[in-house]
């Protein structure tokens, strides 16, 4: 063990102030946090930091300089140094990677590995977790509520607004993973997949449906029931309706945002009877007429 | 250890814990029954404690240190798993 007086380079008639400026030149030189890849400052800092508690104490400075203790007599306690812990492999709540932020954005191979370095920092907020949930097209026009099964187990209560359509992101606030410390948790972000309708498809606000009639609604009119995602409703088809005659319900469609809805559009398409009725083409070839309407006279077809 | 424990073996005063837990510079675990130290935050607040009543660093300067601190820490890390991962990987 050196004279500690010799450690902190100070005189044998040095003022405790003077003591005190020296250990910290020193120790702030010195210390192993401070220097993280230096082994031999830990040993030197442990020695002026004996040094120091020797001398920095007015008592045991009086009873070494009469010499009654000797410069070990005060050697600190061993204790492990922060950096121990610190650059060790295992993941802990210090860790800060903003020092290489803007590398981890790259897509070389070392971006990747800085991305897979990275860790919760000290009340740092969880991160967003993303979802997809497949819901009907009835349930996007009128809304739900749905239950999603988290891969990583439990469920997840969605509210699904009216009117979104594919693609759209809902995000359920602090349902994403936990934080660390104070930080609090990341939100669920849930991207909403309509699935396709066999009747209805949507263009806008608005929504098509294709119906089926009758040839006798067509020709004669009538009351038809046809299907909205919001329950069926009874429509007037007019006398004469031919396939292709598009019907508007008024504020039938999708919520408009804003308010307000748009409009279904009903598309007819004259169906006969599946099986060929005799009745029918007994009635058709005794129909004059309809041996001289050519409808491909527009020069259609 | 719990937070008596933490005091005692790290030395540090109560106000001056509750004041550290303030300003983030020690996060110790949360868990149901309260704090929870590791040795590693007892190393952390050994530091602090150096830094504060041995080099008469001030709050502002403690945090502006930790902060470059926990990034130095953070890069050597990195390199020293970089330098693993191309020792391992074949040339």
């Amino acid at each position: 063990m050196r004279n500690p007086y010799e450690v902190l380079g100070v005189s044998q008639t040095a003022s405790s102030a003077d003591i005190q400026k020296a250990y910290r030149k020193l120790a702030k030189k010195l210390h192993p946090d401070l220097n993280p890849g230096d082994k031999s400052a830990e040993e030197k800092f442990k020695e002026v930091a004996g040094a120091y508690d020797l001398l920095g104490d007015a008592e045991k400075r009086k009873r070494f300089d009469h010499g009654e203790i000797d410069a070990t007599g005060a050697e600190r306690p061993q204790h492990q140094y922060y950096r121990d812990f610190a650059s060790a492999g295992d993941d802990h709540p210090y860790t800060d990677n903003s020092g290489f932020a803007d590398f981890v954005n790259g897509d070389e191979a070392f971006a990747e590995l800085l991305r897979r370095a990275q860790q919760a920092r000290a009340n740092r907020r969880g991160e967003d977790l993303h979802y997809r949930l497949p819901i009907d097209f009835v349930e996007s026009i009128t809304g739900a509520n749905k239950r999603l099964t988290l891969p990583e187990g439990g469920t997840l209560d969605v509210k699904i607004p009216p009117g979104l359509v594919s693609g759209q992101v809902l995000r359920l606030k602090g349902k994403g993973a936990p934080g660390t410390g104070a930080g609090g948790p990341g939100d669920a972000l849930i991207e909403v997949e309509v699935l396709p309708d066999r009747r209805f498809t949507r263009e806008g606000d608005d929504i098509l449906l294709d119906l089926p009639i009758s040839l006798s609604e067509a020709v004669l009119g009538g009351q038809v029931r046809v299907p909205t995602p919001t329950g069926d409703v009874t429509m007037s088809v007019p006398k004469g309706s031919n396939t292709g005659t598009t019907m508007r319900l008024k504020g039938k469609g999708a919520p408009r945002r804003g308010g307000g809805h748009g409009d279904q559009f009903v598309k007819l398409r004259v169906v006969l009877p599946k099986s060929p009725d005799p009745e029918l083409e007994a009635f058709v070839s005794n129909w004059d007429k309809g041996r001289t309407f050519n409808p491909r006279e527009d020069g259609t077809s | 250890m719990n937070k008596e424990e933490f005091l005692t073996s790290s030395g540090v005063e109560v106000q001056m814990l509750d004041f550290w837990l303030e300003q983030q510079w020690l996060v110790p675990e949360q868990t149901s029954g309260g704090m929870n130290f590791s040795d590693m935050d007892v190393a952390r607040a050994r530091l602090i404690r150096d830094l504060k009543v041995d080099f008469g660093v001030n709050d502002e300067g403690v945090d502006v240190i930790l902060h470059l601190m926990d990034q130095l820490h953070s890069l050597r890390r990195v390199l020293a798993q970089l330098g693993k991962d191309i020792q391992r990987s074949p040339l």
